[in-house]
């Protein structure tokens, strides 16, 4: 079948609604499409909070908020679009507050604030509340309250239809997308005068993650098929605190609260690496400060985990703030946190490179100005880049809604300007329909189970490809992946039913996941420097002579890749070196 | 440990009816029921058919019957759900709503329900320069309600929307209670409109299914309570 709306946008997570309610308000005829509900959207895991210098604790400004994105990002963040996003910040989330988010309040009845890791008052000073929160259920709050606002404003949602090709017409213009509707196992053609892609990140790449099984980075896999780069891929975060073994999130603002990790001696060891900031010095240096604990055989009962030691904060502290972490250890790890401490260790969560796009969410194709018509990506799967090399907490869920918002403005315009249907190639699902036939003719003869690849993609992924990295890993996950991409076309399916097949949809994911971890792991063998959450051990040292530069990486998917550059943007900061 | 994991399995387009199909599997106490059933599906069989994301019980999507009871099965810990070797441990999909395959149910019912009680903030006159004053008291009230995951744990438990499919049932009454009782929210009248009617709140006869279904412990009775007693004062002060 084939529908036709003004704006089609692919995934219904923060940016994805936000975008669908500014272009709907704009004027445009908008739909949404996503392979879950809108409501199962990843978003809704988001805990801890959404940065704004809003002041309403103590004093704050957005040019502190700026200064502290770009050096969190370690001087890797475009510094225009950094000050759009903290600029944009404090407006974006009285809107929010407006649109009904159930925010938490202080005393005065304004909207809360705590503290986050790398947040600071007056450049570094010390650390400032600017984490606008609702308890520890902020992404939840957020994505169902734009989510009744798009029911409301009558965003037409296309919802369980997995997107599985972006059409490009003969002319390269953008013209729709091909999705599977799960349900039913029919293939449709959605024709679209723009097409904006807010399909999150990729975090099940990795063996220990913090990301819903829907986190397979579907969008910069289908983008990269399609000729378009990405970049800043080997920049992957590790969130500190992860449930130990589970990968389940325990938010820094457990942190923020004034939890304290602690290694097997009880030592409060951030203090001898980040004396300022200690417990809130940025992901990057937590994660990487938790390893070399483990590594040097401080790892709680000689194993792989720290302790979060919340014990002192407060039964309060813990009922009214963060009542939900404290269900998270109870549940799935036996563990009162009002008692004793949590086990906990870095797990794989965010991605900061992606998609690469302008400060609108226009999709670039290489150097800035290169944007195409029609075409956008906004939230975790683009590059702004706000981000950098490390993403501070909070500056995600902030990300989503000022850049959703940006790119829901901008699209809605494009229409309005006169922007039309681009004409759609001959038979626009025919590589889609090839792709799953070829998936379901697969037999055990020459096939194996999706299971397999799946794990062992996740496994050198999180072995080589992880906090640390030299030459020797990348090198060995390279090839794993080479040979895993192989396997990934002969994955068997064993449901061969048109109804509901979760089985062929898990086989499609892991063609795009090898698709994007090779992005992951050439881009970490190419860039010989340690910056934020790159940390290669063969080159520990930022090298900004050599490396202050985005990567872009391009690939026909079939093993030929290749890296170009883009300069990074500096207005105010120069770069220096990252002390806290 | 063994378990017998027995799991209620229907495709429309070649069952005539469901039927239950029984699996061994090997599993450790501290294992989630969805780290069961996905074993299952990855290693054994691929056709079993549910939904799933986020793993930890925020999302909402695998709410299912777990040994009779509607349950998250990422949230449910095989030690809390057998004793151990030789247990049998049973999945059917939510009851009183078409089964699209094996524990995958039509929602589609379930959210025209939320989408019919006008589920979003109402205000009138222009919006506040900045946010909205909302003392902690005030958002307290609301606090618990903003919890729900629109799983469905609750509906699929409640005997009156057994009983009637068009009764609204408690998780979009409960939406109407937290949109209803923001102080910020203009739309009381609207919504209240809605859910004081025959379909809605006087079906709800307080037996608590919902309180005990809910993977978030929302004491949703109280707040559909705390709904009744609002639309009797409006309907009265009306009348009056």
């Amino acid at each position: 079948m084939q529908f036709s709306h003004d704006v089609v946008i692919v995934g219904a997570g923060g940016s994805g609604l936000m975008s669908a309610l500014y272009a709907k308000e704009g004027g445009a005829d908008v739909a949404v499409v996503s392979k879950l509900h809108p409501l199962r959207s990843h978003t809704g895991a988001a805990q801890g909070g959404i940065s704004a210098a809003l002041g309403n604790e103590e004093e704050d400004h957005w040019l502190w908020h700026a200064f502290d994105t770009v050096k969190g990002s370690d001087y890797l963040g475009d510094q225009d679009a950094i000050e759009a996003l903290c600029k944009d910040a404090p407006r974006t989330i009285v809107e929010l507050e407006h649109y009904g988010v159930p925010f938490s309040r202080n005393k005065q009845g304004k909207i809360s604030q705590r503290r986050f890791g790398g947040h600071t008052r007056n450049f570094g000073e010390s650390p400032v509340r600017r984490a606008c929160h609702a308890a520890d259920r902020t992404g939840h709050t957020i994505l169902h309250t734009l989510y009744d606002q798009c029911t409301r404003k009558g965003v037409r949602f296309y919802e369980e239809f997995q997107v599985l090709d972006l059409i490009m017409n003969d002319d390269g213009e953008p013209a729709g997308v091909v999705a599977y509707e799960i349900l039913t196992g029919e293939i449709h053609t959605f024709h679209a005068k723009v097409v904006c892609f807010a399909t999150g990140g990729y975090g099940r790449a990795f063996k220990t993650t913090s990301n819903a099984h829907a986190g397979t980075g579907d969008g910069m896999a289908i983008m990269l098929r399609k000729g378009i780069p990405l970049e800043d891929m080997e920049f992957v975060q590790f969130h500190p605190t992860g449930l130990y073994r589970l990968g389940i999130l325990i938010t820094e603002g457990a942190r923020g609260e004034g939890g304290i990790l602690r290694n097997s001696d009880g030592e409060r060891f951030m203090e001898r690496y980040a004396p300022t900031v200690k417990d809130l010095a940025p992901r990057d240096m937590v994660s990487q400060c938790i390893y070399k604990e483990i590594r040097e055989g401080r790892g709680v009962n000689g194993k792989g985990y720290v302790h979060l030691d919340l014990t002192h904060v407060g039964d309060e502290v813990l009922d009214k703030k963060l009542p939900e972490i404290s269900e998270f250890s109870r549940t799935y790890m036996g563990v009162n946190p009002k008692e004793e401490p949590i086990p906990v260790a870095p797990t794989c969560h965010y991605a900061m490179g992606g998609i690469p796009t302008d400060e609108q969410g226009r999709v670039e194709r290489g150097a800035r100005g290169s944007s195409i018509p029609g075409l956008y990506a906004v939230g975790e799967c683009g590059c702004v880049s706000v981000h950098g090399a490390n993403r501070l907490g909070t500056n995600s869920l902030i990300d989503l809604v000022v850049f959703g918002r940006r790119a829901g403005m901008a699209m809605a315009e494009e229409v309005k300007q006169g922007k039309g249907f681009a004409p759609l190639p001959d038979d626009p699902e025919r590589e889609t329909r090839d792709l799953l036939d070829g998936l379901l003719a697969n037999t055990r003869d020459d096939g194996e189970p999706i299971v397999n690849v799946r794990t062992d993609l996740q496994e050198t992924m999180m072995e080589n490809v992880s906090v640390f990295r030299t030459d020797e890993t990348l090198s060995t996950a390279l090839e794993d992946l080479r040979a895993l991409r192989e396997r990934a076309k002969h994955v068997v399916v064993d449901d061969k039913s048109d109804r509901f097949n979760t089985d062929l949809m898990d086989a499609v994911e892991i063609g795009f996941m090898v698709d994007y971890a090779e992005a992951i792991a050439a881009c970490a063998h190419h860039r010989t420097e340690s910056r934020g959450a790159h940390s290669r051990e063969d080159y520990q040292n930022r090298n900004d002579d050599d490396w202050l530069h985005h990567t872009l990486f391009h690939s026909d998917c079939n093993g030929s890749f290749e890296f170009d550059k883009k300069n990074v943007v500096i207005t105010q900061f120069e770069p220096k070196e990252r002390k806290y | 440990m063994k378990l017998n994991v027995e799991i209620k399995r229907y495709d429309p387009a070649s069952d005539d009816a469901p039927h239950w199909e029984s699996y061994e599997v090997e599993a450790e106490p501290l294992d989630s029921a969805l780290s069961v059933l996905l074993d299952i599906k990855w290693h054994i069989d691929g056709t079993l058919t549910l939904r799933k994301s986020c793993a930890h019980g925020v999302c909402g999507s695998d709410a299912m019957q777990i040994n009779g009871e509607n349950k998250l099965a990422c949230s449910q810990l095989l030690k809390d759900l057998v004793d151990g070797d030789g247990d049998t441990l049973r999945f059917a999909p939510l009851p009183a709503a078409p089964v699209i395959k094996d524990l995958v149910i039509d929602q589609s019912r379930f959210f025209e329900k939320y989408r019919a009680v006008k589920p979003w903030l109402m205000t009138e006159g222009p919006a506040p320069e900045r946010e909205f004053v909302q003392s902690p008291e005030d958002h307290e009230v609301i606090e618990e309600a903003t919890k729900c995951i629109m799983c469905g744990a609750c509906t699929h438990a409640c005997p009156s929307t057994w009983a009637d499919p068009e009764y609204l049932g408690p998780a979009a009454m409960l939406k109407a209670y937290r949109y209803t009782f923001d102080t910020r929210d203009d739309g009381a009248e609207e919504r209240l409109d809605v859910v004081d009617s025959a379909d809605g709140l006087w079906k709800c006869y307080t037996i608590f299914n919902c309180n005990e279904a809910c993977p978030k412990d929302i004491d949703i009775t109280r707040w559909l309570s705390s709904l009744k007693r609002k639309s009797v004062t409006a309907g009265a002060s009306a009348a009056g």
